[in-house]
């Protein structure tokens, strides 16, 4: 079975209009989309206030909710930790509209993340 | 009696502060709570031997036990666990070692381990000052339990007299530092910067409701919006030290000023008299 698309893009609102949200952990927003049918649903980031910690909660909710493919412009080295070690592939988009970056990753034309950048905080 | 010397950053003569009034009164408790760079004993030279360890329980979990349900993420509030579905992850330096994931693991799949995370020490017998201070090793990220624990051994009583020296900031190191003292001096330096981040510090003590005193060390720089602030808000100006050759000379020689301009160990108990005034004053309110 293939397995299906899920595309995280953290964003500033709570649809495909919506500005990217350029910090993973301190995001206000996710945008979850399928890539093909433009299909999404949107959740606001519990832990963009919260004290310490926000990336390893984020990425523990891209993995509970079985994203494949997270967008974003920054992420820390615990939340990169977690989401390589599951699989999930990062890629870079730090401007535009949630839409814009759902289309760049139908071209393929996003650059992927290899490493955390950004230094995280304690 | 516990009186914290606190500022809102580094650098200010906190240090200097605690250990020439701790000298001037003399028979005093020194806690030098900068764990992440005890100083106090630069100036005091005394020898220093180990207390006991700093012991942090920090989870171990079991991946084969481990069934992925996640209750222990949920319940972690400092966001150290995750659970992938190749089964759980632990992140010891967000890791505060309070113990709950065990408790709440219906799989018993998380054990405690330990981790010696500092040491406390302590002056020998025959020292000016019983020094104390707590030293957190390279690396580890929780000061907050090396204080803790090093406060454990303050000597509470009757005409007990502690001073603290807090690490600088406003940060969780500092709360744990300040909590249950009777009194806070807080060190700044006569700038636009020293105004500023004592603005901050005096955020802190007054939300945790400590009675409070300023001192302006380096005072005569040419600027007096600490003073004008000071004044505005009722805050007591405890003593101005002055930006003096001599004293920086002494500083830079690891020389607490006041073993050689001895005057000063007058102006320090004259202030340490102020300061027991305020604290009954407050009592009484
Ligand atoms: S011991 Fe406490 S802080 Fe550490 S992982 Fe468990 S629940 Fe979180
Ligand atoms: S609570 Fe226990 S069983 Fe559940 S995910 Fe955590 S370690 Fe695994």
């Amino acid at each position: 079975m293939v397995k299906e698309m899920k595309v995280c893009i953290t964003s500033m609102s709570d649809n495909l209009e919506a500005s990217i949200d350029p910090h993973f952990g301190r995001c206000r927003y996710f945008v979850i989309a399928d890539p093909d049918s433009m299909e999404f649903e949107s959740f606001e980031n519990a832990g963009s206030s919260g004290p310490g910690g926000a990336g390893v909660q984020a990425a523990q909710q891209m993995i509970n909710r079985g994203v494949t493919a997270l967008i974003t412009g920054s992420v820390g080295p615990n939340a990169f930790s977690l989401l390589s070690a599951e699989g999930v592939e990062v890629l870079m988009a730090a401007e535009g509209s949630v839409a814009e970056a759902v289309s760049a990753y139908r071209t393929g034309s996003l650059k992927k993340l290899e490493a955390p950048n950004s230094p995280g905080k304690k | 009696m516990k009186i914290a010397v606190a500022s809102g950053k580094g650098g200010t003569g906190k240090t200097t502060v605690a250990v020439n009034l701790a000298l001037s009164i003399g028979k005093v408790q020194l806690i030098d709570c900068d764990v992440e760079e005890p100083d106090c004993n630069l100036f005091l030279r005394s020898d220093i031997d180990k207390y006991q360890d700093v012991i942090l329980p920090v989870p171990r979990v079991d991946g084969n036990k481990c069934i992925q349900c996640g209750k222990c993420v949920q319940f972690c509030q400092y966001n150290a666990l995750a659970v992938l579905s190749s089964g759980p992850m632990l992140f010891p330096q967000l890791c505060h070692g309070c113990g709950g994931c065990m408790l709440i693991c219906p799989e018993n799949a998380i054990t405690e381990d330990e981790r010696i995370t500092g040491v406390i020490e302590r002056s020998r017998s025959d020292a000016r000052i019983d020094l104390w201070q707590g030293e957190l090793f390279t690396g580890e990220p929780m000061a907050s339990p090396v204080i803790r624990q090093l406060k454990t051994n303050i000597r509470e009583g009757e005409g007990e007299v502690v001073i603290i020296d807090s690490p600088p900031g406003t940060a969780c190191p500092v709360i744990a530092s300040l909590r249950d003292v009777d009194y806070c001096i807080l060190v700044t330096e006569p700038t636009p910067f020293g105004l500023n981040d004592l603005m901050l510090a005096v955020e802190v003590v007054r939300q945790m409701g400590i009675p409070f005193g300023v001192i302006i060390n380096r005072n005569g720089m040419g600027y007096d919006g600490v003073e004008v602030y000071c004044n505005s808000g009722d805050i007591p100006v405890l003593m101005k030290i002055p930006d003096k050759r001599q004293i920086a000379v002494l500083y830079s020689e690891g020389i607490p000023f006041v073993m050689q301009m001895t005057e000063w160990k007058g102006h320090f108990l004259k202030m340490f008299e102020d300061v027991c005034r305020q604290i009954l004053s407050t009592k009484e309110n």
